[in-house]
């Protein structure tokens, strides 16, 4: 079968995007559940352990605490309440913390800390897997035991207000709910408005017995403008008043019931020194843990120090204090102080139940369970417990029961902490078996593509895929055969759970027969040309074909960033890398035009008209000059006659152009710090944001505005460069909504909308463009969706340099799309993704739209330069391959970095920083390839539409 | 004829090193607490200037350019206002290049300079030494088939070398070591360094090892 190349790479990412699709499945592992899970009817308690004696004590402990009440103040880092802000805008807390009657502790989040995990923690005590940060934006309801759960089984009451997640997480558990929704980042007043508003009717109610409050306000105040600014302070007061009023209605509720009440302050995560969250500094992971409670007595002068905690143990405490059963999946462990107070047999029996659940869990999901320590602590402090029952029913002498009784309670605390440290870090097996088979498609589809790089590079851009070759059928049932053993084998052995042989029978025999298919095209594309390359060795093509120096950087650089990736500081700090490279690449090039032009009049022959030769005219190529690129043979358009046809001026400016991209790029730099070493380094970005620059953010908007619409403008029609005028107004008008810029008649307009009818204004004159057209529907729409400044910027940039440089390859098209994704201010981190820009435009949370967005916001640089790559390609008429060479090149490019980076990944799966550094980037590397395949998409489309136009 | 030919330049070479050598040991016996880490802008300094002595005296003493011819004083003297001015200029080109490739642009200005000065040591110098203060024969140098020496020959490659070496000197920086070497500018200096030791070994050897092949265009 004949395909084009571009056709023929398009098919090979789409089959990558399929391999890495079930490598990350496999990836990912699922969290430390208890298998119990599918049975919800409950459980008889653990009795009390006895020796000899039976002990009448089976049923679970009554509550501590009449009624709960949770605060969770989003983004509550642990300094802003135990720190030196803390004690200027919280002084209630300040005071609660310091004199009454509470306890307090930091609460350590585990890395994602994002909202919706943190929730499921706290709630459940269980550890969230990574893969719940993706399904954050679309939170189905949570299936694991969790407190909510057996709070309502056992008939409580709970009320609810705060951030919709938990509404959506817990359908039907809130006798009373109002949901806030958290996509509007900038509003921070009304979305906690929205939860305040019923606290007086509540608070006076008093028919409930748990009420849940989350407030966003102090998370989106951090994204807005991090945790330095002033807003904080006054949201911190604002909570402690919210805080206040709680506690003193709480109070005077308790004379009316004889069980005291429990007042709980915490936070999901906390916030960077840049005001996001995601990662696992330990600003973000820090978060404060205050209990309140009239039952915690306290002594005049006691000074306690926040001790540290898990945040898991929270659904522990929580379950006992409610008199609930713990929840199953809970790896937490009891904060043993709010129990101190009660008798000696209530501790132990609380400690027994916690210790018992902990290691029911460790069976579940330890084979070896009984080598480990905890477990051995376990049985070892529950037959001292059984001792102590029975001295304890026999009434023996009060001291001695005590002494005895406190070496157990020490005893029960050693083996918590054990169970509870060894159930965390245990997480669950990785599933190799689908990692296997997604990394075996991958690097297949690599190795094919690899394999055809002379082929499909040629002039013809065409390559013969023996898909119907007979001579290898036979190898190719062999292989399915052998496949199928294989799966049914790994499926009948496998103890833990995997994904691929849980998948139906003929989705897994699809994917065996596309493997098997891979190989065997691999095997036969691979004799031909072992055949095929000794009929050509006789006849020497190209003897000469050296490499000029631009290749060897380019492949250089290629490979040395895809092993960098090996390395957690390179993957923090890519970047850097992409920086380094890019200013290589313009050095490279600003000394090979010098060459041509100082030198090439008197050394060199004239160059006249260059046909694209291909392959065999890798020797004539060199020979036009080093600009030539001979490794990318498909375009080596640069501008090598500029020391033939440029005079004067134009000589200088080609001349300058390497220096003034340099230029931008190094100010482009320094508008966003990004990755983990610098990323605390004041930049552009964030001067200009700030509210005191936004005459120069004005300006600078519109004269980049008026930049981008002068250089867009020349050859298009009227109507498209009305709609091009009109749209890049709205864009202007959209930003003066939100508050950002303003217009020069209006200089204090106070009032904030969202911006809603000019984004849509926008959109409209975007689909206009598509509608009639043009070419630079693209461009025009990637300014109208990220509406950051630096894409502006960025436009300008690309546009003016290389009307007179115009000199791009695929891969240096390639290289500064990716440092173009890291000037917008993105990093390898998830807490970069820009989310905000998904919910531009539209009035609610709507799935599809907001993810494209989002997506499209987040690659919009490297988008951008594809996008640019095909317009150049396409306005260029040398060649009618240009473009399906291009698009190999792209995929290939693109896909050499991922299908390494999961080989490396899966060597590196027990790194320290697996999670906290490879699993994010692998996240991003999987976007990157569906984005690339988008691209590739794209191009064949282009390709097509050339060639039927043609 | 030849073969001493690239016996002196083995011989020049190895005076450069033996002065890089120098300047990092005969400093500690004058200089309390000198250590090439901790006093680096000291020992830029002193290396700096203790190479820039070397290729002059041995530029005065072996005259590789035989056709430089007799001239006046005032023209020798121009010549070498013209050369420390070239020196200058190489020196603020370089520090552009780095401030461009992500140097701070404010904060360690001195420590970035020294790095430029160091790095026009180890190429300007050689250069301005070798072929004088004309453009045309540096573009000619630096292309490909343009020596016609092996003392070119040697100059393209110990500057390329250096180059390289600063180049790769970049790379451990962002890594989370934490090394005293890993800080601004010192691995870069170390690099080019260890760039410049490597092209002054390597070139006689190559030039040794390649002599059958080497044909020049004068000779």
């Amino acid at each position: 079968m004949r395909l084009g190349s571009g056709t023929f790479a398009t098919c090979c990412v789409a089959i990558e995007v399929l391999g890495i699709a079930v490598f990350l499945r496999g990836f990912f592992p699922a969290p430390v559940r208890s298998s119990a899970r599918a049975v919800h009817g409950a459980e008889p308690p653990a009795p009390e352990p006895s020796a000899g004696a039976s002990s009448n004590w089976t049923t679970l402990p009554s509550p501590l605490f009449s009624k709960v009440v949770i605060v969770l103040i989003d983004a509550l880092r642990d300094d802003f309440v135990f720190g030196s802000k803390g004690v200027k805008f919280m002084p209630y807390t300040t005071y609660l913390v310091e004199k009454g009657a509470s306890h307090s502790f930091v609460a350590e989040a585990k890395p994602p800390t994002v909202t919706m995990p943190r929730i499921k923690a706290l709630m459940t005590g269980s550890l969230p897997g990574f893969v719940d940060v993706v399904r954050n934006l679309n939170s189905p309801a949570l299936l694991e035991d969790s407190v909510i759960r057996q709070a309502k089984t056992a008939g409580k009451r709970i009320i609810f207000y705060g951030d919709e997640t938990w509404v959506k997480l817990f359908p039907k558990h809130f006798v009373e709910y109002d949901g806030t929704t958290s996509f509007f980042v900038s509003d921070y007043t009304e979305v906690d408005n929205n939860v305040t508003r019923h606290l007086d009717k509540v608070l006076k109610r008093g028919d409930w017995d748990m009420l849940i409050l989350h407030y966003l306000g102090l998370d989106h105040i951090g994204h807005i403008s991090g945790p330095n600014s002033p807003l904080i302070g006054h949201k911190l007061s604002e909570m402690d008043s919210v805080l206040m009023k709680i506690h003193t209605s709480l109070q005077s509720k308790e004379r009316e019931t004889p069980l005291p009440n429990l007042l709980v302050l915490c936070g999901d995560h906390g916030m960077s020194e840049t005001g996001s969250h995601g990662a696992s500094s330990m600003e973000e992971v820090n978060t404060p843990l205050i209990l309140i409670s009239s039952a915690f007595e306290r002594k005049p002068g006691d000074i306690r120090h926040p001790k540290h905690v898990q945040q898991t143990d929270v659904a522990a405490t929580l379950a006992i204090a409610l008199g609930l059963p713990i929840p199953k999946d809970s790896v937490g462990s009891l904060l043993f102080p709010v129990v101190e107070g009660r008798p000696m047999r209530e501790q132990l029996r609380f400690l027994h139940l916690n210790t018992v659940q902990l290691s029911k869990l460790l069976q579940e999901n330890v084979p070896s369970y009984e080598k480990d320590p905890g477990f051995e602590q376990f049985k070892m402090s529950e037959r001292l417990h059984g001792n102590w029952i029975r001295l304890y029913l026999e009434e023996k002498h009060s001291e001695v029961l005590f002494n005895l009784g406190s070496k157990v309670l020490r005893q029960y605390l050693a083996a918590l902490k054990t169970l509870s440290l060894s159930l965390s870090t245990q997480v669950a097996q990785y599933d190799m078996y689908s990692m296997m088979v997604g990394t075996v498609v991958v690097l297949e589809v690599l190795t094919l593509l690899l394999l055809s790089v002379p082929q499909a590079l040629h002039r013809k851009a065409e390559l013969e895929v023996p898909l119907s070759s007979p001579g290898f059928s036979l190898l190719f049932y062999l292989v399915i055969l052998v496949l199928s053993a294989v799966h049914v084998i790994v499926c009948t052995s496998a103890e833990s759970s995997c994904y691929f042989c849980g998948l139906s029978w003929l989705a897994a025999g699809g994917v065996m027969v596309l493997a098997s298919a891979l190989l065997c095209v691999v095997v036969s594309v691979l004799t031909n040309m072992l055949v095929g390359g000794n009929a050509s060795r006789k006849n020497p093509v190209h003897p000469s074909s050296r490499w000029s120096e631009l290749d060897l950087l380019i492949l250089l650089g290629t490979a040395g960033h895809v092993l960098s990736l090996g390395a957690s500081s390179f993957v923090e700090e890519e970047h850097q890398t992409w920086y380094f490279l890019v200013n290589t690449l313009c050095l490279a090039l600003s000394q090979e035009t010098y060459r041509n032009c100082f030198l090439g009049d008197d050394s060199e022959p004239p160059c006249g008209l260059r046909v694209e030769q291909g392959l065999d005219g890798a020797t004539a190529a060199w020979q036009d000059g080093p600009a030539c690129d001979a490794l990318e043979r498909d375009k080596g358009h640069r501008s090598p006659s500029a020391s033939q046809g440029l005079r004067g001026h134009e000589k200088w400016m080609v001349l300058a152009s390497p220096w003034l991209i340099l230029a931008c790029c190094r100010l482009l730099r320094s508008l966003n710090q990004t990755g983990v070493q610098w990323a605390h380094r004041p930049d552009l970005g964030h001067w200009l944001t700030s509210s005191d620059h936004k005459a120069e953010l004005s300006v600078l908007a519109a004269i980049s505005l008026l930049v981008v619409f002068v250089l867009v403008q020349r050859g298009c029609s009227s109507v498209s460069k009305a709609a091009l005028a009109l749209g890049l107004l709205g864009v202007y008008c959209y930003r003066a909504a939100i508050g950002s810029v303003r217009f020069p008649w209006r200089p204090d307009s106070k009032d904030i909308s969202k911006g809603i009818i000019e984004a849509r204004f926008v959109y409209v004159f975007v689909l206009g463009i598509l509608f009639t057209g043009t070419k630079d529907l693209l461009k025009s729409q990637v300014i109208a969706t990220d509406f950051q400044l630096k894409t502006t910027l960025m436009t300008k940039f690309i546009w003016k340099p290389l009307r007179h440089d115009a000199a791009e390859i695929t891969v240096m098209h390639y290289w500064f799309g990716q440092a173009f994704f890291y000037f917008q201010g993105n990093s390898n981190n998830i807490a970069t993704v820009d989310i905000s820009a998904g919910f531009v435009g539209l009035d609610t949370y709507v799935e599809i739209p907001a993810v494209l967005l989002t997506a499209f916001g987040t690659y919009a640089g490297p988008v951008l330069w594809a996008s640019h790559l095909v317009h150049f390609l396409s306005s260029e008429t040398r060649s009618s391959s240009a473009l399906s060479h291009a698009c190999f090149c792209y995929a290939l490019i693109c896909s050499i970095p991922v299908s390494t980076y999961i080989v490396l990944v899966t060597s590196l799966r027990y790194h320290l920083f697996i999670w906290s550094v490879f699993s994010p980037k692998l996240l991003y590397e999987g976007m990157h390839l569906l984005i690339t395949a988008a691209v590739c998409v794209f191009f064949t489309a282009m390709d097509q539409t050339r060639l039927t136009q043609s | 004829m030849k073969d001493t030919d690239i016996k002196r330049l083995l011989y020049t070479h190895l005076l450069c090193i033996f002065s890089i050598i120098l300047s990092v040991f005969i400093p500690s016996l004058f200089l309390e607490n000198f250590s090439i880490l901790e006093t680096h802008l000291t020992w830029l300094c002193i290396c700096s200037g203790f190479v820039t002595a070397v290729n002059l005296v041995l530029y005065l003493a072996v005259k590789p350019n035989t056709s430089s011819k007799r001239s006046s004083l005032s023209h020798k003297v121009t010549r070498f206002l013209k050369c420390c001015i070239y020196f200058l200029m190489s020196c603020f080109s370089f520090h552009v290049i780095f401030v461009l490739y992500g140097a701070p642009l404010i904060e360690l200005a001195l420590e970035t300079f020294l790095f430029a000065v160091i790095l026009s040591t180890f190429t300007t110098v050689p250069c301005l030494c070798l072929l004088g203060p004309n453009l045309k024969a540096w573009l000619r140098v630096f292309s490909r088939n343009g020596v016609s020496s092996i003392w070119e020959n040697s100059l393209q490659m110990t500057t390329i070398s250096s180059f390289v070496g600063a180049w790769l000197g970049a790379l451990p920086i962002p890594l989370d070591w934490e090394r005293p070497w890993q800080v601004w500018p010192i691995s870069c200096t170390l690099g080019a360094t260890f760039g410049y030791v490597a092209g002054l070994v390597i070139s006689p050897l190559w030039i040794y090892w390649n002599r059958k092949q080497l044909t020049y265009k004068n000779n």
